[in-house]
């Protein structure tokens, strides 16, 4: 393993495209071990896309996704070029990210607990008993230790994007990809799962990439944000950076009307 | 009581015989369409479209050609083809399991395609192998969507089955229409014939709501004791049947 | 074994043929009585009075749940007296009654609420309502569903060979046992049954999906 020196996550010249439409159009851009970075964007910008393809729910049109110095979703052909991977090898990738989704996605027909425990029993082959306690402190970390029992639909929506980190969290991966997951949320319940989001940030070496409408989250969670418009990187730099002094005009009229 | 009930009752044994035999040409026919209709119904989902056009091709072949000329023909033309000859019941649970398995598979495949996308995203961020992601994620759901379906093709095949009769099957439609050659009472034969199945009918649909029942509560859905008493709706929209 | 007969079978496929009409005809007849009571059934179904509509729904719910072949042996022997082909067709035409109601009951149903208040509040009466009002509306949403019934009820018409009507299959069943043929005649007649199915099925899913369903 290629751990340390490079990026953990690099996207080199990256494609997507849905027949003639171009989302994301020969994209570059890093991410280190350990940071925090914030996509930002008018929507359709393709910002979710990267999410997507990072946790293969999707393939690239072209170019290369490295993670931790190894193709993403490619694999070494015999002559040295890449090809793209199996799903063998896609499900090595995929053991060290993790995603939390818009809509919780969380498996009605598991209870809360089962939620959590299901990938670390039969992914991981972690021993039940093992995995439960582990769920357990998850749960309590999230806020939601009284609720094991309970079913999905029996929580509100806020509940579930909790136990929905709690579950992402359970598979212990480096990356954590964030894909507006406050979005269906009613108001009053979007500063509780921020929170828990920020406490996980600052308490935790898991590298997030988060995609997201609040912009006080980018301020205060990241430590990169990221601006995209048309399928590319228009401007990047610390929050400070690109909130209090931004240097494109696109980036401009965007916080104009979002903030 | 009329002679045609006290005749009735006399052949008790014979009736109960025939009772038996639509019970087990109902509930083999109707597990090996189960069996099927799973399939078919995922075959019909894979990626390859090798297995998607074998799993089409089954499907709108016992579809397209008429339940009644699939049973005669395993009944009579297999024979003399192959040399093969199946007792009357066994070509009523393969002629029903084949015909209502074609069925079904739309079901099947249906009601996996109607769980949200959004599952199977989940399933596959938290790297649960394929065939796990369909039978602790998809399957589950989709099953509860398959019930109603399920049901109504449980009840065509119910009605199916006295067509057993004509490949000298002795279900309960042949012992019935022999007390009723013995006694004459036409009307009176036929309309209890009718009450049987109709009873079969609403029992088998209940059983159904039960199940139903169960696999919503697994789901965390909570239904009232009134839902069990529900008779069938027709399959109106679709109009398939 | 003595494999399949290719002359047996070109012998047996204009028989079969002249059978196939009176299949046609069965199937076309008995889905305009469906399509008529059914119709009729629904509306009954919409009565004020539970007088009317509890009776309706449970003697559709019967017809329904029990099954076709007994109905048709039943009726036959009853009337019989009446032309087979005519006995037919009423039960076939009953039976599937008995489901295009629900699908005209579904129809009906999805005709806006504001429909019928804007018809109370120009004062048309009732008749005037249905007939300019409801029931087109209503219609033109269940034309795939009766498509498919139709569809069934011409899978099902080898019933009728059981009372004696000769449609395809009594034809089949005949060649067969004449001419110790049964494997030529009943698979020609599952071929038939094939092309004039799978054609139409298609085209109701193209008005399906056009009307979108």
């Amino acid at each position: 393993m290629t751990t340390g020196v490079g990026p953990l996550v690099r996207f080199d010249r990256v494609v997507k495209r849905y027949g003639d439409h171009v989302v994301l159009d020969e994209l570059d851009f890093t991410v280190r071990r350990g940071e925090h970075v914030t996509l930002i964007g008018p929507s359709g910008s393709g910002k979710t896309t990267i999410l997507r393809l990072l946790m293969t729910l999707e393939k690239v049109s072209d170019g290369v996704i490295w993670v931790d110095g190894s193709p993403l979703s490619h694999v070494r052909a015999a002559n040295g070029s890449l090809k793209p991977a199996g799903e063998k090898q896609l499900r090595e990738s995929r053991k060290k990210i993790g995603m939390v989704f818009q809509q919780f996605n969380l498996f009605p027909n598991m209870k809360v607990l089962q939620n959590i425990t299901e990938a670390p029993v039969s992914v991981l082959g972690m021993d039940r008993d093992e995995a439960e306690s582990r769920a357990r402190e998850l749960l309590d970390l999230v806020g939601l230790a009284g609720k094991t029992d309970a079913h999905p639909s029996q929580l509100s929506g806020g509940q579930q994007q909790r136990v929905a980190i709690a579950r992402a969290l359970a598979m212990r991966p480096e990356i954590l990809l964030l894909d507006e997951v406050t979005s269906a949320l009613d108001p009053e319940l979007v500063a509780g799962v921020l929170d828990l989001l920020s406490d996980i940030a600052r308490s935790t070496d898991i590298t997030m990439l988060c995609v997201t409408h609040e912009m006080n989250f980018a301020r205060d969670v990241s430590e990169k944000v990221l601006m995209f418009d048309a399928g590319r990187v228009v401007e990047s730099g610390t929050p400070e950076k690109i909130f209090s002094d931004p240097e494109h005009e696109r980036t401009r009229e965007f916080l104009a009307a979002v903030l | 009581m009329s002679d045609f009930f006290s005749t009735l009752l006399d052949e008790l044994p014979q009736v109960r015989a025939g009772l038996w035999v639509t019970l087990q040409a109902t509930v083999l026919g109707s597990l090996l369409a189960l069996a099927l209709s799973f399939a078919l119904g995922l075959m019909a989902g894979s990626r390859l479209l090798l297995v998607r056009g074998l799993s089409r091709t089954v499907v709108e072949f016992f579809r397209g050609t008429s339940l009644y000329i699939q049973l005669f023909w395993l009944y009579y033309a297999m024979p003399p083809l192959t040399g093969y000859e199946l007792t009357p019941l066994l070509c009523g649970v393969l002629a029903f399991g084949l015909n209502y398995g074609a069925y079904g598979s739309e079901v099947v495949r249906g009601a996996v395609n109607s769980v949200p996308r959004g599952q199977y995203e989940a399933a596959l961020a938290l790297n649960l192998a394929p065939a796990r992601r369909l039978r602790k994620v998809i399957l589950p759901q989709a099953w509860v969507q398959m019930i109603p379906s399920f049901t109504n093709l449980l009840i065509q095949l119910l009605k199916c089955t006295p067509l057993l009769w004509l490949i000298s099957a002795a279900d309960l439609m042949t012992v019935v229409q022999q007390v009723r050659d013995r006694t004459g009472e036409t009307l009176t034969a036929y309309l209890t014939l009718l009450a049987a199945y109709f009873v079969l009918a609403y029992a088998l649909t209940l059983l159904m709501n039960l199940l139903e029942r169960n696999a919503k509560r697994r789901l965390g859905l909570e239904t009232g004791p009134g839902s069990l008493f529900r008779t069938r709706g027709a399959a109106a929209a679709g109009g398939v049947r | 074994m003595n494999g399949f007969d290719w002359n047996a079978a070109g012998d047996a496929l204009p028989l079969l043929l002249e059978g196939f009409r009176v299949t046609l005809l069965a199937t076309v007849l008995g889905t305009l009585v469906a399509a008529v009571l059914g119709l009729a059934v629904a509306v009954a179904g919409r009565a004020p009075s539970r007088l009317v509509t509890l009776p309706v729904r449970a003697v559709t719910e019967f017809v329904r749940s029990t099954p076709l072949l007994v109905q048709l042996v039943g009726a036959a022997a009853v009337f019989s007296s009446v032309e087979p082909l005519t006995v037919g067709v009423v039960v076939l035409g009953v039976h599937y009654a008995a489901y295009t109601s629900e699908v005209y009951r579904a129809g009906i149903d999805g005709v806006p609420r504001g429909q019928w208040e804007a018809a109370r509040a120009l004062s048309l009466p009732a008749r005037r309502t249905w007939q300019a009002v409801i029931l087109p509306q209503a219609v033109r949403n269940v034309l795939p569903a009766l498509g498919n019934y139709a569809v069934s009820m011409f899978k099902e018409t080898p019933f009728l060979a059981v009372i004696t009507v000769q449609e395809m299959v009594f034809e089949a069943r005949r060649y067969g046992a004449e001419h110790f043929a049964y494997t030529e005649a009943f698979t020609l007649a599952g071929l038939v049954f094939l092309v004039a199915s799978y054609p139409t099925s298609l085209l109701m899913r193209k008005l399906e999906k056009r009307l979108g369903h």
